[in-house]
């Protein structure tokens, strides 16, 4: 085997640029200027790490999950392609579909807008750490009894989603139910089911939304 | 309608084989022969500008095809376990649609077992019959009668098997709960009894008969019930697999060199770069480039380091701009005149042309493959609605003959007509050949974008003479380039001409959830209100003097009726459209209302009515889904949706730039499912999605004045 050679980046695609940076670009672009030179001044500060692999232990459903990881490896990429927990989704990695939704601290966020190394030390929860012991959660029971599946790519991202909603608000509104999905695409197109899933995990009486009656001719 | 005998097989009334395949394959060729020549297309080249190419798409292609050969035997449709399990064989696949339901339900049904026992093995081509591809909303005329009649065969052979063991006559046996019972003396004997017995082999080798007697609609336990999804669980859990989500032991993971451009040809590129990269494969084959690594993130590293090298040579392409301009222009002799110009000289006439765009399916999962070689054996998970042609053109690249090649298509994120071919599967494979380890190959959001195929766009020329009773008397129709599906009108207009004309595509399209009936039924419903405000009606009562298709006219007054029509047209400013239309044997209207606002510019649908009918109902449940996903898929495709490109680049390739319907766009829905048990069973995939563009766009109309001729629906510059 040769040697790792230096790293030479001939192209950024808007990703990679975005990784490189951080969550530092971002949140000095949003910030006013003193913060960004205190921003600069805290990373000048910090040790530089990889580009090689580093250790990174990530607490993942309740468990420590010890990962070799080349820094700039998203949290998604962490789970599903150095883990076997495949349960959250790449739909786009760009932050636009929700497929990848999980939870940080009980927060839904998308796993392929984070990098691994920055979710250490915070309670990661992804679609395969919520049903204990076999039984599932009123959200995904819902889910299955309300039919709100169809190709299912999306389902965990909801899934999550709504999690996230209903711990903060038992009792949401439709409007509310709305709001926590609005991250997340589907394109079969489940989302009245999901509401109806939502707001029966909830036990909340469903909004009308949906009518159907079959109609017999014969 | 004329009855049929209640046992006989159900026939479709409308003409099945009118699915013409014409989706651009991009043709890779891996000939050892031929080590650096890649057909036509090439890697990524996917401009079918050129007359091979043309050649290349259109037409059925070849055995199997779209249909498939079927089970001959028992044995090949139904695998009984000793151990009481039973295995039901399908080539069709599961995106979503609800294909495993409606096949578990139509085996539960004949097999006389509870639902909960059917395992339904789909889409392995190492162990199912080719069922065809699973698109054209087949599985419900041609697989749910297929596997019924295996199963009712299996049934029967359960029944010969017992009554040789008892010496009794046939009608002494009844099976009913998975057993063959003969009352009289209480004895019973099961499926898996039979597998035990010696006749088993010989037994489940028989053919299955033609004419093998199923079961009544009027005695259906299992069909017609809303069985839900079977693995709902495991999708609820995250624990099903997904093509993207198969690992295999020692895998590496692939990236493929896209051109900059459609058209683009590579020069030259320095793979130097990457080579030197420790544990990075990298594979060139003339236009096809791509590197494997043990980890994603190397994979797209080493395709960076090798990217910037890459010298292209581009030939300048069409644009968006002049996209429609560019489709009349290339259809090659040019658009036929109207037969019937001046032949009503008084009749008031009218001359519309209407836009379609290019489109995507944009399925939540990209395309992704799992490709695995063993002593020249290849082993392929992908997600892709054709199984077995899939197989076809795997064994095509790479020169094998197709039993070396084992294509298995786990239920996967979804196709909706985009993913009827193998590109992907063969970029993992060639990549897995030069890797001599297995390789996954995920789809970039952005490459599903740009190098999958899209849903044609189409210029659709519209004219219709009224006669001095308001009435269509003469219909002249015109759709160029995107297909000829639900292209005939179902009103009884006096004189008529449609006719379908390819033009040359600029870029790569195909298939799309009901083809070209979007584009077809979009144009005749927008022009038919047109028309309407031409003669001085009522656009319902317009469609119902000229409507003599009584399904039609079923779902057209259950959808008007339910959405309260006739008082709501009376209010002033009711922003509100009405749109019918029938295709592959199911019938479906929709009446929508639209909230308009000016600043800024939006139009927000509140309320969708629709009413579909499509046969005997053999899964509401699932039947249910599939409207309610047309209609929100409609939606996408009637406010939003658009391919933009210029000079061979897609303009939009991402979410953020290409709308689809969020979770709060979607409207109001009242869906009124019309059983007709009376009538065989169609497909309803695809039909419910036909009615909402237009309905929208009347609604617009209506609510504007200003006609719209064009998707996705805009508002005019007041």
């Amino acid at each position: 085997m040769k040697k790792p050679e230096p790293e030479v980046f001939g192209a950024h695609s808007r990703r990679t640029f975005l990784k490189s940076l951080g969550t530092v670009a971002v949140t000095a672009a949003a910030s006013r200027a003193q913060s960004v030179a205190a921003e600069l001044e805290k990373v000048n500060g910090e040790q530089t790490v990889g580009p090689g692999p580093v250790p990174v232990t990530l607490n993942v459903n309740g468990k420590p999950l010890k990962l070799q990881l080349e820094p700039r490896v998203t949290l998604l990429d962490a789970l599903r392609n150095y883990s076997s927990l495949t349960g959250a989704k790449e739909g786009c990695d760009r932050a636009a579909c929700g497929a990848c939704t999980v939870l940080l601290d009980n927060l839904p966020i998308y796993a392929c807008q984070k990098l691994a190394i920055e979710a250490q030390g915070h309670e990661i929860t992804t679609v395969e750490g919520l049903a204990k012991n076999g039984r599932l959660t009123k959200v995904q029971e819902a889910f299955v009894a309300k039919d709100a599946t169809m190709c299912g790519y999306c389902t965990p991202g909801f899934v999550m989603s709504l999690t996230a909603l209903l711990q903060k608000n038992p009792q949401p509104s439709a409007d509310e139910v709305r709001h926590a999905c609005a991250g997340n695409l589907c394109r079969c197109g489940t989302q009245p089911r999901v509401l109806e899933a939502a707001l029966q995990a909830a036990g909340v009486a469903a909004a009308r939304t949906t009518h159907t009656e079959v109609m017999d001719y014969a | 309608m004329k009855a049929r005998p209640p046992t006989a097989l159900p026939q479709p009334d409308y003409e099945a084989p009118d699915y013409e395949e014409r989706v651009g394959r991009v043709g890779y060729d891996f000939g050892l022969s031929r080590r650096s020549f890649v057909k036509v297309l090439g890697a990524g080249l996917l401009v079918a500008a050129s007359v091979p190419a043309l050649a290349q798409e259109s037409g059925r292609r070849g055995r199997g095809g779209f249909f498939g050969s079927g089970a001959r035997t028992v044995a090949a449709r139904i695998h009984l376990g000793a151990d009481g399990t039973i295995t039901v064989l399908s080539g069709k696949v599961e995106a979503g649609q609800g294909a495993r339901a409606e096949l578990s339900q139509a085996a539960a049904e004949e097999l006389r077992i509870p639902v909960s026992r059917v395992q339904m093995l789909l889409a392995d081509t190492g162990e199912v019959p080719d069922d065809g591809m699973t698109a054209g909303s087949m599985t419900t005329p041609r697989s749910v009668p297929a596997v019924r009649r295996g199963a009712a065969a299996a049934r029967n052979l359960l029944i010969q098997f017992a009554c040789r063991q008892w010496q009794v006559k046939p009608h002494t046996v009844t099976v009913r709960d998975g057993q063959a019972v003969d009352a009289a003396r209480k004895r019973s004997l099961t499926y898996a009894d039979l597998v035990k017995s010696n006749e088993a082999a010989t037994l489940l080798a028989q053919a299955i008969p033609r004419d093998v007697e199923l079961t009544p609609v009027k005695e259906w336990k299992v069909l017609g019930t809303p069985v839900l999804r079977p693995n709902a669980h495991d999708i609820v859990t995250g624990a099903h697999c997904y093509p993207s989500d198969i690992t295999r032991p020692g895998m590496l993971y692939g990236k493929i060199l896209r051109p900059p451009a459609y058209g683009a040809r590579l020069v030259s590129i320095n793979l130097a770069p990457a080579k030197g990269m420790s544990g990075v494969v990298v594979a060139r084959d003339d236009q096809f480039v791509g590197v494997a690594a043990a980890t994603s993130f190397r994979a797209e590293k080493a395709l960076v380091a090798i990217a910037g090298t890459a010298r292209w040579e581009t030939t300048p392409q069409p644009s968006s701009r002049e996209l429609f301009d560019y489709l009349k222009q290339n259809t090659g002799g040019g658009a036929p005149q109207n037969p019937f110009a001046g032949q009503l000289a008084e009749a008031r006439i009218l001359r519309r042309t209407y836009h379609v765009p290019y489109i995507q399916h944009a399925p939540l999962e990209p395309r992704a493959a799992v490709a695995e070689w063993s002593d020249d054996r290849l082993t392929v998970w992908t997600g892709s609605q054709n199984p077995f042609g899939c197989r076809r053109e795997l064994a095509q690249a790479f020169h094998l003959p197709e039993d070396r090649v084992r294509v298995i298509i786990p239920d996967f994120g979804a196709g909706f007509g985009g993913k009827h071919t193998a590109e992907c599967a063969v970029e993992a494979a060639r990549l897995a050949r030069a890797a001599g380890r297995p390789v996954s190959l995920r789809w970039t959001r952005a490459e599903e974008f740009t190098w999958a195929y899209f849903r044609p766009a189409a210029a659709i020329q519209a004219e219709a003479a009224l006669d001095a009773h308001g009435r269509i008397a003469t219909w002249f129709f015109i759709n160029i380039n995107s297909g000829p599906n639900a292209m005939d009108t179902p009103y009884a207009v006096g004189k008529k001409h449609c006719r379908f004309l390819p033009s040359k595509p600029p870029l790569r399209q195909g298939s799309y959830r009901a083809l070209a009936a979007t584009a077809n039924n979009f144009a005749r419903e927008v022009f038919l209100d047109e028309l309407a405000a031409l003669a001085g009606a009522d656009p319902l009562d317009f469609r119902l003097a000229q409507l003599d298709n009584p399904r039609l006219r079923a779902v057209l007054e259950k959808a008007a009726a339910e959405f309260r029509w006739r008082e709501r047209i009376k209010e002033k400013g009711a922003a509100i459209g009405l749109a019918c239309g029938t295709e592959k044997g199911s019938c479906v209207a929709a009446c929508a209302e639209v909230e308009i606002s000016r600043a800024p510019k939006k139009i927000r649908v509140r309320r969708v009515c629709q009413a579909f009918e499509c046969g005997a109902i053999l899964n509401p449940a699932n039947l249910l889904s599939q409207v309610q996903g047309a209609i929100t898929m409609g939606l996408g495709a009637a406010l939003r949706e658009e391919i933009r490109f210029a000079n061979g680049k897609i303009l939009n390739p991402s979410f953020a730039e290409y709308l689809v319907p969020r979770f709060d766009d979607v409207p109001e829905m009242d869906v009124h499912l019309l059983d007709r048990p009376d009538l065989p069973p169609a497909g309803a995939g695809e039909t419910p999605i036909i009615a909402l563009a237009p309905a929208i766009a009347n609604a617009v109309f209506r609510a504007t004045g200003a006609p719209v001729r064009a998707l996705p629906v805009r508002l005019a510059e007041a």
